[in-house]
């Protein structure tokens, strides 16, 4: 009677990659951020088509300093205001977001790879390897991050993409730090140690046992620190050494509106401010949530 | 006819520097393994059987080359495997893989099925990527599952059927000799029984040779066609399974064999179980590493460590009940 | 006799979800407990035996809650009672010994201290009166030299001396009930018989009242005098344990001992298809007619109920009930 059973159906049951289990999710998502987020994104992307006029140079017929349409002086065409040269706010704004967005996305991507790809190997080969890339770690991270952009924008003299390489090159350390605790405990699992057994490369491991499994972690790590370079680049272009004038950046117009701040025309300090506020919020608020769902722990409750 | 066998294993020692809060120089060992011999022919399995610290798993990763021996040989098909590089390492771990006793974990989270069964192809052979697919889905219906598994992820299947994919895994390649360690200990009662004949099915049908580590005397006696006790390091006694449950003499074997637990409520009640537990490893006791424990200890006991002497049928006993 | 303890159909059910998924981790469970008895609940991984007693002593995680049945202790209903009352009567009427002894025992405390804490609390005892009621219960679980062991921590001993200060510290408060989850699960062979061995002594000597869940039934055949088996959240065969050996009544008992290796015989086992089944997604009808051999069309669609095999066995079987209605 001894019967050897076949399991000829496995009950149907959630794939598990990972933008299914994203996707899946869609109903408990954080509306406000996907909405806010989505909103920049097409907006920068569309710059062109849906700002009303050209950020850099000031708008025919308005003068200087016009408040937004809603207050007295203001004018339908600049909604939102002008600015000391008489640039009109809204199409600053806009193109702003392509710089926020753009540094924030490629330096936190640049950041991202380096730090984990740093993290990988000196977990997983671990030895004289990994003191040494800890130690470096330790230097840099002793470095205050925005005097040590600064130094750098300085040094090779501040574009956008300068910026966005200072920034990843400044932002690495904390990923190859928890990456690398990560990849500690991954390697003692047991479906790593029957790869090794099995014969697979270093590499081999590190490429499909290692990696895809830190990913969640990357991922959760990179929207987190999004936030945290947007507001460095705006911090770099609001002391001048971000990407450069007329190239129009929200930390920029925060900067040239300085002289303004107690003059009485808000707008063009909150504008920008709260352009920069929203975003962050919005890509925390993401992040958070990206975590909560990626969390294996978490998903089959 | 002598074919050598699949995996021998002589004199084979495993020894850790202890170096916690020591006083002094720190000069202990762990002697993990200290001292075993057995030898696996072609289709047979082994049983290896022992409680905690007895060096079951140590052996285990020794012959999995995870830890390199710090004395002894473990050659296989006649080569010594110590010191292999290169194409003939890899032709041992092609010939030799592992399931282990956590379905839930030794299985990786993030790849399908076809993919985790097929990396042992991808790293041993030039297949194309179709003959890969075939050999899983040939492999798979081996084990009893259907090949329309194989796109999905392990955290859809249930204990056994993972434990099935890891054996799977195991025999992809043209596998001689699987180290099994505890396979059946962390699934369901029901369950484990279809994974045993599974695994004597695949024997049966394949000629592959087993090492199965358990400690549950019932089943290892079970599967094995011959089993090793180990206690502290050492082999105390081996034999023919059917022999060796009909006559274990070895007192800590009979020990094991008074522990093992009733298959009926009337079953004769059997002798107490031994007092005590097992020393540690760092300070192992003189002459008889069972002494302390054995009901039948004589003075050459405490004295005299006692070899490994052939049973009067094709066993060992190491025990100075039976010089 | 009256018994100790009367559980009768309890039912206990987890809410997920906000709610919209119910889990029926135990249907309907009946059985009674009498002094100096042990009683085995016997199942696999979702049969609902942990649930089951985590429900008599009111331990239940927020997401799970009584909502049908009463469980009788000493003349009252613990599932009337508020938590404050329960916490008077767990650990001194009822003790719980649990899995793994490191869950139960607090790394920071010695075991002196851990060993004295029922007694100090439950029964006032103070001073030189508790000192010796530790030395007293530590020799009860046959700790050696238990006056200077008073003083370790649990990280100083080994995993069955530790699973006995569980066995001490649950008796330390004099309970008539103890439960006792697969306490020897993670323990060594020789360790297990010797402390089944110690447990089966102190049994006869206190005239305690035992519940023993596991899943393995050489643990039964061993030390239980009755044996409820469970399956899916509900009791499919109760009996007395010579009984439920010789003459199983339902195709699980049957299948589940026939699935266990026999020491000494290489007889092929029987294999159970399938696997235990998920408590949110239960078929229609018996729980377990996807894997039964014996299933008949009236076990899919129709749920079983209890048959009376004998004077004191039960079963939960459409066959059996076939059977007994026809003689």
């Amino acid at each position: 009677m001894a019967s050897i059973a076949a399991q000829t159906t496995v009950a149907p049951g959630r794939t598990g990659s990972r933008l299914r289990a994203v996707v899946k999710g869609a109903r408990e998502a954080p509306l406000v951020a996907i909405v806010i987020l989505g909103g920049l994104i097409l907006v920068a992307v569309f710059a062109d088509l849906i700002a009303p006029h050209d950020p850099t140079l000031p708008v025919k017929g308005t003068n200087i300093f016009d408040p937004p349409f809603w207050m007295e002086g203001g004018n339908a065409t600049t909604p939102l205001g002008t600015d000391f040269l008489g640039r009109d706010i809204l199409s600053r704004l806009i193109y702003g977001a392509r710089v926020s967005l753009i540094v924030g996305l490629m330096g936190t991507l640049v950041a991202g790879s380096i730090g984990t790809a740093l993290g990988i190997v000196s977990g997983y080969v671990g030895g004289w390897v990994d003191q040494i890339i800890m130690r470096v770690t330790d230097a840099w991270l002793a470095l205050p991050a925005i005097v040590f952009a600064i130094f750098l924008a300085a040094m090779v003299g501040p574009s956008m993409w300068n910026i966005v390489v200072i920034l990843g090159a400044v932002y690495w350390t904390r990923y190859a730090r928890v990456i690398r605790g990560e990849v500690l405990t991954l390697r003692e699992r047991e479906f790593v140690k029957l790869a090794e057994i099995a014969g697979a490369s270093r590499w081999r491991v590190i490429k499909r046992h290692i990696l895809p499994n830190v990913m969640n972690t990357a991922t959760v790590l990179a929207s987190l620190t999004v936030g945290v370079v947007i507001i460095a680049e705006a911090s770099l272009s609001f002391l001048g050494v971000g990407v450069p004038p007329p190239e129009p950046a929200w930390g920029l117009m925060l900067s040239e509106a300085r002289p303004t701040l107690m003059a009485g025309q808000w707008w063009l300090t909150v504008f920008p401010g709260a352009c920069i506020l929203l975003i962050v919020l919005a890509t925390q608020l993401f992040g958070d949530w990206l975590r909560v769902r990626l969390d294996p722990q978490l998903r089959n409750l | 006819m002598m074919t050598s066998p699949v995996l021998e294993v002589r004199g084979l020692k495993k020894h850790f520097p202890a170096r916690h809060g020591l006083l002094g120089r720190g000069d202990a060992w762990v002697k993990a393994v200290d001292g075993v011999d057995f030898a696996i022919d072609a289709g047979e399995t082994l049983g290896l059987i022992g409680e905690s610290g007895c060096g079951k798993t140590t052996t285990s990763r020794l012959i999995l080359l995870q830890e390199t021996p710090t004395a002894g040989a473990i050659a296989f098909a006649g080569r010594d495997i110590a010191g292999l590089e290169g194409r003939e390492l890899m032709t041992y771990r092609r010939a030799v893989q592992v399931v282990f006793q956590d379905p839930f974990s030794s299985l990786s989270p993030r790849m399908r099925v076809h993919d985790i069964i097929g990396e042992p192809l991808e790293i041993h052979t030039d297949l194309s990527r179709a003959a890969i697919r075939e050999r899983v889905d040939e492999v798979l219906e081996l084990v009893g599952l259907q090949p329309d598994v194989a796109p999905l992820f392990p955290h859809e299947f249930s204990g056994g059927q993972r434990q099935r994919i890891a054996i799977a895994r195991a025999l992809a390649t043209d596998t001689r000799l699987i180290v099994l360690d505890e396979p059946v200990s962390a699934l369901d009662v029901s369950v484990r029984a279809q994974i045993i004949n599974q695994l004597e099915h695949l024997q049966r049908t394949l000629g592959v040779s087993y090492l199965f580590i358990g400690h549950d005397l019932a089943t290892v006696a079970h599967i094995s066609h011959r089993i090793a006790v180990m206690y502290l390091g050492k082999i105390v006694e081996s034999a023919d399974s059917d022999t060796l449950c009909a006559r274990p003499m070895h007192p800590y074997t009979r020990a094991l064999f008074a522990a093992a637990l009733p298959s009926h409520p009337d079953d004769p009640p059997r002798e107490r179980p031994i007092a005590g537990e097992v020393p540690s490893a760092l300070s192992v006791p003189s002459g008889c590493r069972f002494h302390p424990r054995c009901p039948s200890a004589m003075p050459i006991c405490s004295e005299v460590e006692p070899v490994l002497r052939p049973r009067d049928d094709n066993g060992q006993v190491a025990c100075h009940l039976y010089p | 006799m009256i018994p100790v303890l009367e559980v009768a159909e309890l039912q206990t059910h987890f809410f997920t979800f906000g709610g919209t998924r119910v889990v029926k981790a135990v249907d309907r469970v009946s059985f009674s407990l009498h002094e100096g008895e042990t009683l085995g609940l016997v199942g696999e991984s979702g049969s609902g035996k942990t649930t089951t007693c985590l429900s008599i002593v009111g331990l239940l995680p927020r997401a799970a809650r009584i909502v049908g049945g009463s469980v009788v202790f000493e003349g009252e209903d613990l599932t009337r009672k508020s938590q404050r009352e329960l916490r008077r009567i767990r650990g001194r009427r009822i003790a719980v010994i649990l899995q793994d002894p490191m869950a139960s025992l607090n790394p920071l405390f010695t075991i002196g201290r851990q060993v004295a804490e029922p007694a100090f609390f439950h029964q006032r005892l103070r001073g030189r009166s508790l000192r010796e009621r530790v030395q007293q219960l530590l020799r009860a679980v046959r700790i050696p030299s238990p006056e200077r062991r008073m003083g370790d921590y649990p990280h100083e001993m080994s995993g069955g001396m530790r699973q006995r200060i569980v066995g001490a510290i649950a008796l330390a408060g004099g309970p008539r009930v103890v439960i006792a989850d697969e306490p020897t699960t993670n323990l060594d062979v020789t360790i297990q018989a010797q402390y089944l061995d110690l447990l089966k002594d102190i049994q006869r000597a206190t005239g305690v009242a035992l519940i023993f869940v596991t899943h393995n039934l050489g643990i039964v055949a061993k030390m239980c005098d009755r044996v409820a088996v469970m399956y899916a959240g509900q009791i499919i065969e109760q009996a007395p344990v010579r009984e439920l050996f010789d003459h199983p009544g339902h195709p699980y008992t049957r299948a589940l001992l026939g699935s266990v290796p026999k020491l000494g015989s290489k007889e092929p086992l029987y294999s159970i298809a399938g696997q235990p089944p998920n408590l949110a997604n239960l078929p229609a009808g018996c729980p377990f007619h996807p894997r039964c051999p014996e299933a008949v069309p009236r076990c899919k669609t129709e749920e079983p109920r209890d048959v009376r095999l004998g004077i004191a066995s039960i079963a939960r079987c459409w066959l059996v009930d076939d059977d007994v209605t026809r003689s």
